[in-house]
């Protein structure tokens, strides 16, 4: 994208010339990419907290806003935005000032630095901020780090009631990454890359290839993974660290205007992120439920009108897919109680860490016994999906012709003298 | 401005935040800034390692180390919210015992930094030559025991250590549990102990 930019101010009567690999078009394309990254939390989080209000007023028979912004109050948002904006930025006399003002940067960088590596469409130039080939590895790395926002505001604010919070909010967190970890492996697994964009694309065409569907196990751990993601990004039933009932407010007790809602932000960021992260892992990611842009003949080469359509459908599809699992975990906090902290612990380690890990070790030996099935074992795997996901290890052994292609790999790479290396 | 080299200005600037943070762990006082800045510092190192162009690694260093500090902070966290604990304090002596094992630390890493052949002065023209390969698979498969980045290696001197990283990972996987095992036993027999202590909150 840099080098698109710098031609493109070459090509601007500027009055001096811009080199190919300038760093103008670097800085640009990296300016603009946070700008996206910004906007989408920013506004996803608008419209969020506008559906939270709407969804959770219809579920307790009320009719949630009304006024602001004409019909069905969609501009409520906003004008809750202008309200803390002129409340008073308080800091409680005992607290670490320094700590107390940084806390809500911290996860609100946290939970937007989790954009970065997430693919909003594929192919062979995906539209992602920094295609990393070990993307899903990375956002749950930076995911995790939210919590320290909470934590450092639990402690700075000098408060039993935010340091409660923060204790269980650490406990829970810390426990939860390790069934939402195993929950992520098995699509890694089944489409051998942790490239996001490979899985993605590993589920293209009709919805029987995408990875919820693959074999009974994938199923069940997709609703793992969901619960975990819940509860990781502290939602309702597993809201224990604000819980309003026991702790005021839990970790942002002390917090006002402004500050306040950079937590809220980064909570509806990482609600945002998890559920993308569950569409582009289990529900086919921007392919839809029908392949209706190849139907149409939309993929033309990279930068034609066609692509730029079948990308800007995928996107869609990511956002929608994304929407929904919001809109999902929504209800579930609408409807269910919140849990008391160990029932929150004996959800993980008794029941959550357990049942991801045997729905690990079943589609390991699903994949081992049938590895050329989809959609329960019923269809057969589209050639598509080998293109994608085992390209490298194809094209290798292909040179060979042997069955076991890792294997050959190593084979083709000594040139059949050296064999020494393995073990 | 094109004679800046860019990804020196960045590796300075990193590598000039992970210093500046590292040093902050040890002139603060309380025990929770401490940990928040060693937090700063493992990120900026990881940054380091993205400007690298090894993601698996700076993932990991964000993972183990940063996600690491985690639980310090939370003991952190524990033991000043008891209020007595809440100013750590260094004892000259500690720090003149302090400087001298960074000292010696700093001169043998210094050595071994410098020491390598391979690893001193690529000049700017050999650096940018070289691609880097946008794939965990040959360290997936190292860890496995292939070194399958070193198959092309003509000289056989050169093919020892091909055996792969499996080792080496096995005993740091040993070494975890054996962590583990004494981090439960100490808690364990902690509580039973010290009744008398814990008794006072």
């Amino acid at each position: 994208m840099a080098g698109l930019i710098n031609d493109f101010l070459n090509w601007l009567p500027l009055g001096w010339p811009v080199a190919h690999d300038s760093w103008l078009g670097l800085l640009i394309a990296g300016v603009v990419h946070i700008a996206l990254i910004l906007q989408l939390v920013a506004v996803s989080a608008l419209v969020f907290i506008w559906l939270e209000r709407k969804i959770s007023g219809r579920i307790q028979d009320r009719l949630g806003p009304t006024r602001v912004g004409g019909k069905f109050g969609w501009l409520q948002t906003l004008a809750d935005g202008l309200k803390l904006l002129t409340k008073e930025d308080l800091t409680p006399d005992g607290a670490d000032k320094m700590l107390f003002k940084i806390a809500p940067y911290v996860s609100f960088c946290a939970s937007i630095a989790a954009f970065i590596a997430i693919p909003f469409a594929g192919g062979v130039y995906p539209w992602i901020a920094q295609h990393l080939n070990t993307g899903v590895f990375f956002v749950l790395a930076v995911m995790g780090l939210e919590v320290f926002g909470v934590i450092l505001a639990g402690y700075s604010s000098a408060s039993k009631w935010s340091l409660f919070g923060a204790m269980r909010e650490a406990a829970q967190v810390v426990s939860y990454e390790v069934p939402l970890g195993m929950c992520v492996v098995v699509p890694v697994l089944i489409a051998g890359s942790l490239d996001m964009v490979v899985i993605g694309d590993r589920q293209a065409g009709l919805f029987t290839n995408w990875l919820v569907f693959h074999d009974p196990f994938t199923f069940v751990t997709a609703c793992v993974y969901f619960t975990c993601a819940m509860a990781s990004v502290n939602r309702a039933p597993f809201d224990l660290a604000e819980a309003e009932s026991e702790l005021v407010a839990g970790f942002h007790t002390e917090y006002s205007g402004l500050r306040w809602s950079f937590f809220f932000m980064a909570e509806y960021g990482s609600m945002f992120a998890v559920s993308i992260l569950a569409a582009i892992l289990f529900f086919g990611g921007w392919h839809g439920p029908v392949p209706i842009t190849s139907m149409l003949g939309l993929s033309g080469e990279v930068g034609s009108i066609g692509w730029g359509l079948a990308q800007a459908i995928g996107l869609a599809n990511v956002l929608l897919k994304g929407t929904i699992g919001v809109c999902v975990m929504i209800w579930v906090r609408w409807t269910l109680p919140r849990m008391r902290i160990d029932q929150v612990m004996t959800t993980c380690l008794k029941y959550c860490t357990p049942i991801a890990a045997a729905m690990f070790l079943g589609a390991t030996l699903w994949q081992y016994k049938l590895p050329g099935k989809n959609f329960f074992g019923i269809l057969d795997l589209p050639e598509a999906a080998y293109e994608v996901s085992e390209g490298w290890q194809r094209e290798d052994a292909s040179d060979v012709g042997g069955e076991d292609r890792i294997a050959d790999v190593g084979a083709n790479r000594t040139h059949g003298n050296n064999t020494k290396g393995w073990r | 401005m094109d004679a800046i080299y860019w990804p020196s200005f960045f590796f300075l600037l990193f590598s000039f935040i992970a210093c500046a943070f590292a040093l902050g762990v040890l002139l603060a006082k309380n025990i929770v800034r401490m940990a928040f800045y060693l937090v700063l510092s493992l990120s900026s190192t990881a940054g380091l390692f993205f400007l690298a162009g090894a993601d698996f690694v700076g993932a990991m260093q964000l993972m183990i180390y940063v996600g690491g500090t985690l639980v310090l902070l939370i003991f952190g966290v524990m033991l000043t919210s008891q209020e007595r604990f809440i100013e750590m304090r260094t004892s000259s002596g500690e720090w003149v015992v302090a400087f001298f094992i960074g000292l010696m630390l700093f001169f043998t890493l210094g050595k071994a930094a410098f020491g390598v052949a391979a690893w001193s002065g690529l000049d700017r023209e050999t650096a940018e030559a070289v691609q880097v390969e946008q794939t965990v698979t040959p360290l997936a498969m190292g860890l496995l025991g292939a070194r399958v980045d070193k198959l092309d290696e003509p000289d056989a001197a050169k093919q020892e250590g091909m055996a792969g990283y499996l080792f080496q990972f096995e005993i740091v996987s040993v070494h975890l549990l054996v962590v583990l095992v004494g981090a439960a036993y100490l808690a364990r027999a902690k509580r039973k102990a010290s009744g008398a202590s814990a008794g006072g909150s």
